[in-house]
């Protein structure tokens, strides 16, 4: 068997005691900063990057992968806690695994995310040592047709996620587009909508808007109801770990997340994030058992399946960037540069010119999973005590973690104005009930939708019919298309709203 | 006239002026044809297509609503000012303003700003437990952010470290 001996030596190069070190601390390290509000994993491997430029390579990729999970998991305990996503995949963790919190039930739904999340992770690294090599075949398939049709199921599959009118989440999504589109034009090099202002041509950067319209705009209308009625938390935490009863909802939705992700995650271009987003749509599309809470007000396969839909697609995003060498997103980016500085140049050679390496770092990443579980299921009761600080305490404390995390992101007090104006925007939002998770898609993907559309339309000397005749592409826009059919079908339309009906 | 639903109304407003906006600032970059994009192509069909949903969405709420007109509401003032404001000095004192002649005060004075700053978010402000709760953070981020992280914070006034 390949696959055994390959990840024999996988092992074999990984699981020594100092490595297994150098994996503890780095989780450690990730959690640590990771569950500071607003700073996500890239953040987290940024600050973190220079402290492993001593180390051997296979050692530093092993604590790099540690603390990447670790910012990861961090990032889903915020979004949980205190409904700040920290990353662009937690965005909708954050709509089922607040409402858990809220009820009490913040210490399932952290186990929830970490027990689904090993899972994947453990299913995702198997299949990334035995699929990768014909996996890659299917991604080389993949024109700009077929990745601009693919974000439209996506981006449809959103607007299905969203509570409320349709045509308002569709809206929050064009928003959320021309957002992303500011800043500079990778074809032109024109500064678009950036009136002049140096730090607009960089972009909005995602985490400038996630802090502005979800935690500042969220803070402010906390703070705006009096506060007996304010709907933070239910005093009373039931329990620590899932229920027998949870665990039985849980496990289907940790096994349709997982496939999803696995399979999503190898297309390059924000696998993760999409993924995240289809597991919690599908979850959403499947009948509720009677006394089931409903989705959007603490369903735990509402976080279960789309934390373990990222944790898959995160780990079969290595597939692209070691078997092609693209960086699918910021992230793999950042490896991608601490690889270089080791003198290691990531692409099709490196399975074959360097296996210990490949295969080590395939370990570490399973590695790096099995510590995040060790270290943080006796974590979440610690955790779960900060649900008891009081608010008068802790928003103050949010809004100074989210300051600082903004600022040393690029070391600029430009990004505090902005956040300042997106949390207006996000007051303004709430109080005109439009939902932002929507906005914040869109913001991810309009630079790359431009640029798909682009390239195929340049293809195809500009005739719009290539969506449709490339057998792949239209099939997805097909199912784009069922999706929007069905969420329209006067029934479901109607079950939909009374599933929105506010508590 | 009564709207059936006042925060439609204001939304589809919104998305039309937004997406009008956009649009009209595309028109200032090359547009181009579609198998050869200018900048601003993309971002003009977008526009376009938000400023439509905006005017289908405003006329809608003319008639269509939820009970009550679903009302927007008063603004919270209050709040909106102080957690803005907290989070906006902190930024000035962080790293000063030298257009307006603020120096740089650094992270120490700037964390004591933010908080007293947003407790007068809510009614009701307990000078003493503010006053604890702006040292606990300021030791604590000035040990995890600059000694721990080693972030790159103006830590003490400018005046003071020169």
């Amino acid at each position: 068997m390949e696959l055994i001996e390959n990840l024999t030596l996988g092992f074999g190069v990984a699981f020594t005691l100092q490595n297994l070190l150098y994996a503890f601390v780095g989780c450690l390290l990730g959690t640590l900063i990771g569950v500071l509000p607003g700073i996500g994993p890239v953040a987290t491997i940024a600050m973190l990057l220079p402290a492993t430029y001593g180390l051997p390579p296979v050692a530093a990729l092993i604590m790099l992968a540690g603390i990447y999970y670790g910012a990861q998991y961090g990032g889903s305990t915020t979004a949980i806690l205190v409904n700040l996503p920290g990353e662009s995949s937690s965005v909708v963790t954050v709509i089922d695994g607040y409402q858990m919190a809220r009820k009490g039930r913040a210490g399932p739904a952290l186990a929830a995310a970490g027990l689904g999340s090993f899972f994947a992770g453990c299913v995702g690294t198997l299949i990334v040592a035995a699929f990768a090599p014909p996996l890659t075949e299917l991604a080389l398939n993949f024109g700009p047709a077929e990745y601009f049709s693919l974000m439209i199921v996506g981006l449809i599959g959103a607007v299905v996620l969203a509570s409320g009118s349709l045509i308002k989440a569709l809206s929050m999504i064009l928003l959320g587009l021309l957002l992303g589109l500011v800043g500079t034009d990778v074809n032109s090099g024109v500064a678009r909508f950036s009136f002049d202002i140096p730090e607009l041509t960089d972009g909005i950067s995602f985490i400038v808007i996630a802090m502005g319209v979800f935690g500042y705009g969220e803070i402010i209308n906390n703070l705006s109801t009096p506060e007996e009625h304010r709907e933070v938390f239910t005093g009373k935490v039931e329990g620590i770990m899932p229920t027998a009863t949870d665990l039985k909802n849980m496990v289907p939705a940790v096994l349709r997340g997982t496939t999803l992700g696995s399979a999503l995650g190898i297309l390059p271009g924000g696998g993760a994030l999409l993924s995240a987003f289809a597991a919690y749509t599908i979850e959403k599309k499947t009948k509720l058992k009677p006394g089931e809470v409903p989705f959007g007000q603490g369903n735990i396969r509402g976080v279960a399946a789309p934390e373990s839909a990222n944790n898959a697609g995160s780990q079969t995003s290595f597939i692209p960037l070691l078997t092609l060498g693209i960086p699918p997103n910021a992230v793999m980016a950042l490896m991608v540069g601490a690889m270089t500085i080791h003198n290691i140049q990531p692409g099709p050679q490196v399975m074959t010119s360097n296996p210990e390496l490949f295969w080590g770092l395939i370990a570490s990443m399973w590695i790096g999973n099995l510590m995040l579980v060790i270290l943080n299921l006796p974590l979440i009761g610690i955790w779960i005590k900060l649900l008891t600080v009081p608010y008068r305490w802790l928003f103050p404390a949010i809004l100074l973690f989210c300051a600082i995390g903004v600022y040393s992101t690029n070391n600029n007090s430009f990004d505090i104005w902005m956040v300042a104006i997106f949390g207006f925007i996000g007051y303004l939002f709430i109080k005109l009930g439009c939902e932002p998770a929507p906005l914040l898609l869109g913001l991810i993907l309009g630079p790359m939708m431009e640029e798909y559309l682009r390239r195929a339309l340049l293809i195809s000397r500009g005739d719009w019919s290539v969506f449709v005749t490339r057998p792949l592409s239209a099939s997805l826009l097909a199912i784009a298309v069922l999706l929007l059919i069905v969420v329209l079908m006067p029934s479901i339309k109607k079950k939909r709203e009374e599933a929105f009906v506010e508590d | 006239m009564a709207l059936a639903s006042q925060k439609d109304f204001f939304s589809g407003l919104m998305f039309t002026a937004v997406g009008a906006s956009f649009a009209w600032g595309a028109t200032n970059y090359e547009v181009g044809e579609a198998a050869r994009m200018g900048p601003g192509y993309f971002p003009l069909m977008l526009g376009i297509i938000l400023s439509i949903l905006g005017v289908i969405i405003t006329f809608q709420s003319l008639t269509k609503g939820g009970p009550g007109g679903d009302k927007i509401g008063s603004f919270a003032w209050r709040p909106l000012g102080f957690v803005l404001g907290a989070n906006l000095s902190f930024g000035a004192l962080l790293v000063g303003l030298p257009s307006i002649g603020v120096p740089a005060f650094g992270l120490i004075v700037a964390i004591y700003a933010l908080v007293f700053i947003a407790s007068f978010a809510q009614p009701g402000v307990k000078i003493k437990s503010t006053l604890i709760l702006a040292t606990i953070l300021a030791v604590g981020s000035y040990l995890a952010f600059v000694k721990l992280l080693n972030l790159q914070f103006p830590v003490w006034p400018a005046f003071l470290t020169n």
